[in-house]
């Protein structure tokens, strides 16, 4: 049994190919699914592997690297289109939660409720897996295979997220549905990006949590959305939401709601989000 | 791996200090800091990140240390309250702001707040409330209701002194006695005062809510376990197998024998060495299940057919209750309009911080027993049971209690702890994990309840019945309590001549449901008070002046005919609202004209509350005694789980001895030493121990006087060393050195016991239940979000008859504390055996969902009560709920009658009334 602090990447990942190795960043999910049972494996902390943690800019986008906490995110000099993650960001569990744990844990903890995953499904975000088999790329959407299933393989690390640069004007915005402040798993969420150009909507994205296995982006939504006057769409209120834009959902019940309510609140709030996108984005660009 | 650091050391900077511990690979900070490093001020409450109560500040950020490997920390600086108070400026003004303000109530959560409150404050000056309640969201806190934090941090962030407190003489604020360890990180709770070479005990729990089971070799099993000292099982218990509170009803097993009844039933307990112990995995343990149909609804355990879960309770119906008087279907018949609902309710956890915790230990042929508590003689007299010793073979020696409310007063784990003391001769510890407290532990008891209510056109109340089942779970705890209780007091405080009430407590296969802050009251008042909002609207009258005009008074006898001649306060609590219940209809009304997804509402709700046990011996003892230095000594046995007997008893027993309370010196609860002071429940510590403290005072009065042949009015004065009594223009002083002390080393020693004055009730519930009641009512504004069904209370106005405050801040901060919880109960909390077993699943109020509260302190004195005063624990919350279900038909006529109102449900309902 051991305890390694990872110093360089290639560390990490030598340790992590050995058996019962397991990564750890944050802890904020690790010792909760681990409880007070003994743990038995040996654990590779990569928070201090240099270039893990912060985001940077590079040509064509940002990097949001794998051990960034969300309290770096938030902290972060980062251009609207970010206004939903860093909102996000704040719904976190609790600043004890955010102080410790990391973008990139959230997403391969993969729980349905992941505040950050919407968010990131907006802003197309790509994830990097490294191993010693080398490096790959794909799609978050791709990346989420299920409720706490991921296609990291034994061995990978989620080195960091890659965000493909955005149109200037985009504006994200977020609305989380819980039963209490703080502290809490979502009942339902969504994050919403628009870009708007000369008064109609450029470019829509919508995503959905908590309502599905993964959540989901709303195609049938953006679609509808683009060219559209944003007057229309505020005069429209919350008919903008077909329920044929909803399709890609299927919310379960469980303590915290009932499949039908999910299914009607995920309506009012992608209606909401939207039009605080819009509003946002119409103050930052005039 | 090259760099592993299996026995490898971990240094960084503790509060200043380098420290080293070579911790296991993986190990939490909380434990490193608790167990290697003695930081016993950061407390654990549920190890999931869900509590806070564990918050440390790594490199200046809060985390909670629970969730941090201790390897991580490696040469960061690691601060927590204890260093924080010595060397932090913030951190000392919290201190004095905190204790102001009471701040601290039980004090578990306090380090988790305050370390929290010192990050915000270095970051921020003087922030306002909701940068607080932004900064402190990540720490729950169930005793305060959190306003009282929030003004304490927003105080100690703009720099400004609080307010000088009072005399300490009945009716004046002071801080709690008590106060300063509680915010500096010096409490000792139940988890706090094992010795380090304590052997560890774990219990092996049922997984299943209804199973058959047998054990496989535990010999072998001890043989393939080094360091594992012990196994106990049922045939280990040398006196009778099994605990409960109420004669005739003790019924649940110390270790299940055969057959386990819920999910978390203990079957046998695993002792041994620490480090053992961590390794060690309930998984292995050897035991075979075999499930059988578990019965978790009543409806399921009445029907024919269903399993009996007890010899004696046919049809699992474990008891019942029943108060009739008048003819209430006559009055019914001929009232001209009447409502009926039915409302059902769910399982709530108590939810306090503090998981139970404690050791046990031999001091000689001793058992001595030291956990939180909330009944010290009611855990002795369960293990004189449970281990076949007397009385003075046991002693309980109680630590600080983070938090009861009520399930803390059964027995949970002294039993497995003394069994293992005497079996290994060494200490044993134990802490429940959070999952294991929410499993095995009481909870209030769901309940499904038909009701109906007439009245006449005048307003005019006319014919009330109710019939209640409550789900009692697996075994009895306080479930015939409660079913007593409620036909008490599910009239409300009115006057209500023709009636019946009859409750049921049906046995089923979930957690036990027992004791919790009202004693099922809270749950018939939703279905008393709802239905009286809807008999007011069908009589088109006004539902405050409604409840005015049937309010009990003084010379109106109660549903079980009793006649109070005085004391009886609800009308005048009622009253106090009439203004903000008019300012806020008006703000409403406003509202709700400019706005179309929301809508506001305001609601009302009337309690009442017997203090004491009904109808049944109930008595508190107080010693206390002068000392040959001079010190006036009370040994003050009722528990203070955060409520205040720990100051209110001193300032009633000062008051009466005729001294400055800050010159008594106290002893806490230990059954060696202090008298039996009861349990700290039924709201009766402050009226019953307060009456005993008052009795004790004047009596010792009475002896100093009598030393001097001084008049009963003249004055003691306590000097170092001595005792002066002034009467009229003369001084005495009292020859100490002539006077030989006792046994105890008391010169004048006193003993005083008051039980209160009952009657027992008839076969119809008629007779003298209780000496005294308290009354209560609550207004709230909430805001709903139509689309959503989010429900957001923006404020509460409490009136509260107290008969005499004897300390007002800790009556505002028992009003705070008890409607933060009815507001959990009415929105959010609802325990399910395997589903919400966990503080993230299961919802409490956080420092974001309790809006500000305006406590009306009404004074109606009581001739029973000390001083006039009456009980206050439990009134505090059992108008919340409806008042808020109240507020809701307000703002969107949709009524709400299943709990909790959650978003879903509440959504449901608003469609129902034609919602969009």
């Amino acid at each position: 049994m051991g305890y390694l602090v990872a110093a360089s990447l290639s560390e990490a990942l030598d340790a992590l190919g050995q058996p019962d190795a397991a990564v750890i960043a944050g802890g904020t999910d690790w010792f909760p699914a681990q409880g007070t049972r003994p743990f038995k494996g040996d654990l590779v902390d990569i928070t201090r592997v240099p270039g893990m943690r912060g985001i940077t800019r590079d040509a064509g986008g940002w990097r949001i690297g794998g051990a960034t906490t969300w309290t770096d995110l938030i902290r972060a000099d980062l251009p609207p289109a970010f206004d939903g993650l860093k909102s996000a960001a704040r719904e976190v569990g609790s600043i004890q939660i955010q102080n410790a744990g990391t973008v990139a844990g959230n997403l391969c903890n993969a729980s349905p409720a992941a505040d950050g995953v919407p968010p990131l499904l907006t802003l197309g975000a790509v994830v990097e897996l490294a191993s010693t088999r080398g490096i790959r790329r794909m799609a978050l959407s791709e990346f989420l295979k299920g409720p706490r299933q991921t296609a990291r393989m034994p061995g990978e690390v989620l080195t960091a997220l890659i965000i493909p640069d955005l149109p200037d004007g985009a504006q994200g915005a977020f609305l989380k549905l819980g039963a209490r402040h703080y502290l809490v798993i979502s009942i339902a969420m969504v994050a919403a990006l628009v870009t708007l150009d000369r008064g109609r909507i450029a470019q829509a994205a919508v995503a959905v949590g908590s309502c599905s296995a993964t959540a989901q982006r709303l195609p049938a939504l953006e679609a509808d959305l683009t060219g559209r006057k944003v007057d229309d769409l505020r005069a429209a209120g919350t008919g903008i939401i077909l329920p044929a834009h909803l399709a890609p959902l299927a919310p379960i019940a469980d303590v915290r709601g009932s499949a039908d309510y999910r299914m009607e609140a995920a309506a009012t709030l992608c209606a909401r989000a939207l039009h605080m996108a819009i509003e946002q984005g119409e103050m930052a660009h005039g | 791996m090259d760099k592993r650091t299996a026995a490898d050391l971990t240094a960084f900077h503790l509060n200043g200090q380098v420290v080293e511990v070579a911790a296991n690979p993986g190990e939490r900070l909380s434990h490193a800091l608790r167990e290697r490093l003695g930081a016993k001020d950061v407390k654990v409450g549920c190890n999931a990140g869900d509590c806070g109560a564990c918050t440390v500040l790594v490199d200046g950020a809060p985390v909670c240390a629970c969730l941090m490997p201790v390897q991580q920390a490696a040469g960061a600086k690691v601060e927590t309250l204890a260093g924080l108070v010595k060397a932090d400026p913030h951190a000392a003004r919290l201190v004095d702001s905190f204790q102001a303000h009471q701040a601290a109530q039980c004090g578990i959560c306090t380090p988790g707040m305050m370390v929290s409150a010192v990050a915000l404050l270095r970051d921020r000056q003087a922030p306002d409330a909701t940068e607080v309640q932004d900064a402190l969201g990540g720490v729950l806190c169930r005793c305060t209701g959190y306003r009282k934090i929030i003004d304490a941090v927003v105080e100690a962030g703009a720099g400004r002194a609080p307010a000088p407190e009072g005399s300490g003489d009945v009716g004046t604020t002071i801080r709690r006695l008590d106060g300063l360890p509680k915010v500096t990180g010096t409490e000792a709770f139940g988890d706090d005062v094992a010795p380090a070479d304590a052997l560890v005990l774990r219990v092996i729990r049922s997984p299943h809510a209804h199973a058959g089971f047998a054990f496989g070799d535990l010999d072998a099993f001890r043989a393939a376990h080094p360091g594992v000292v012990a196994v106990l099982t049922a045939a280990d218990v040398p006196g009778l197998n099994a605990f409960g509170v109420i004669p005739g009803f003790i019924d649940q097993p110390v270790f299940a024998v055969d057959h386990v009844l819920f999910r978390g039933d203990a079957v046998a307990a695993v002792v041994g060495e620490a480090e053992a112990m961590a390794r060690f995995d309930p998984a292995d343990f050897p035991v075979t299940w075999e499930p059988r149909h578990p019965l978790m609804e009543v409806a399921e355990a009445l029907a024919p057919g269903a399993a009996q879960l007890h010899p004696g309770r046919v049809n699992n119906v474990m008891c019942g209750g029943h108060v009739a008087c008048g003819d209430a279907e006559a009055a019914l018949a001929r009232a001209d309009v009447t409502v009926e609902g039915q409302f059902t309710t769910a399982f709530v956890e108590h939810g306090y911080i503090e998981p139970e915790a404690g050791f046990a230990m031999m001091d000689g042929d001793r058992v001595v027993v030291q956990a939180c508590t909330q009944a010290p003689v009611m855990d002795q007299d369960a293990l004189m049971q449970i281990l076949a010793l007397p009385r003075d073979r046991i002693r309980i020696l109680p630590t600080a209690v983070g938090g009861g409310f009520g399930s803390k007063i059964d027995v949970s784990l002294q039993p497995f702890l003394a069994l293992a003391a005497i079996r290994t001769g060494r200490a044993v510890r134990m802490t429940y994990e959070r999952v294991e407290t929410m499993q095995s532990t009481t909870k209030r008891h769901p309940a499904a309840i038909s009701m109906r209510i007439g009245a006449s056109r005048d307003g005019r109340l006319s014919g009330m019945t109710f019939d209640g089942d409550f789900n009692t779970g697996a075994y009895a705890s306080w479930g015939p309590t409660v079913a007593n209780r409620v036909p008490v007091h599910a009239s409300g405080p009115y006057r209500v001549a023709d009636y019946r009430a009859t409750t049921r407590a049906v046995n089923t296969n979930c957690v036990p449901a027992g004791a919790f802050r009202g004693f099922g009251v809270p749950q018939s008042a939703v279905a008393q008070e709802s239905l009286f909002d809807m008999l007011a609207a069908r009589l088109d009258m006004d539902a405050l002046e409604f409840r005015i005009l049937n309010a009990l008074d003084n010379g109106v006898p109660t549903v079980c005919g009793q006649v109070f001649a005085q004391g009886v306060g609800v009308k005048p609590c009622l009253e106090a609202l009439r203004p903000a219940w008019a300012a806020a209809h008006a703000e409403c009304a406003a509202f709700n004209a400019a706005n179309t997804t929301r809508k506001r509402g305001v609601g009302v709700a009337a309690g009442w509350y017997g203090c004491g046990n009904t109808s049944m011996p109930n008595p508190s003892t107080i010693r206390a005694g002068l000392r040959a230095d001079g010190a006036v000594v009370l040994h003050q046995g009722a528990m203070d789980i955060g409520q205040g007997s720990n100051t209110v008893i001193p300032q009633i027993f000062a008051r009466a001895l005729g001294v400055p309370v800050q010159q008594i010196a106290l002893i806490g609860a230990d059954t060696d030493v202090t008298p039996d002071a009861g349990k700290t429940s039924a709201s009766r510590q402050t009226f019953v121990t307060g009456n005993a403290a008052r009795l004790a005072g004047e009596a010792l009065r009475k002896a100093v006087l009598a030393q001097v042949n001084a008049s009963p009015d003249a004055t003691i004065t306590l000097t170092p060393g001595g005792v002066t009594v002034t009467d009229g223009a003369q001084d005495f002083t009292l020859d100490l050195a002539r006077l030989s002390p006792n046994a105890a080393g008391y010169l004048l020693e006193v003993n005083e016991t008051y039980d209160p004055p009952t009657k027992p009730l008839d076969k119809n519930g008629q007779g003298e239940p209780y000496a005294q009641y308290g009354y209560a009512a609550h207004l709230v504004v909430v805001e709903v979000d139509i689309p959503l069904g989010r429900v957001r209370p923006l404020r509460f106005v409490a009136a509260h008859d107290v008969g005499q405050a004897i300390n007002p801040l800790l009556v505002e901060g028992q009003v705070h504390g008890g409607i933060a919880q009815g507001l959990g109960m009415a929105l959010m909390e609802e325990y399910i055996p395997h589903r919400t077993e966990n503080l993230h699943d299961y919802l409490i109020p956080t420092i974001g969902d309790v809006p500000p509260i305006e406590t009306l302190i009404v004074e109606v004195p009581d001739a029973h009560g000390p001083y006039g005063a009456k009980g206050l624990g439990e009134h505090v919350l059992i108008p919340t709920a409806p008042a808020i279900l109240n507020a809701i038909a307000d703002a969107t006529g949709a009524r709400i009658t299943q709990l909790p109102a959650t978003p879903a449900r509440v959504r449901a309902a608003l469609k129902e009334v034609g919602h969009a």
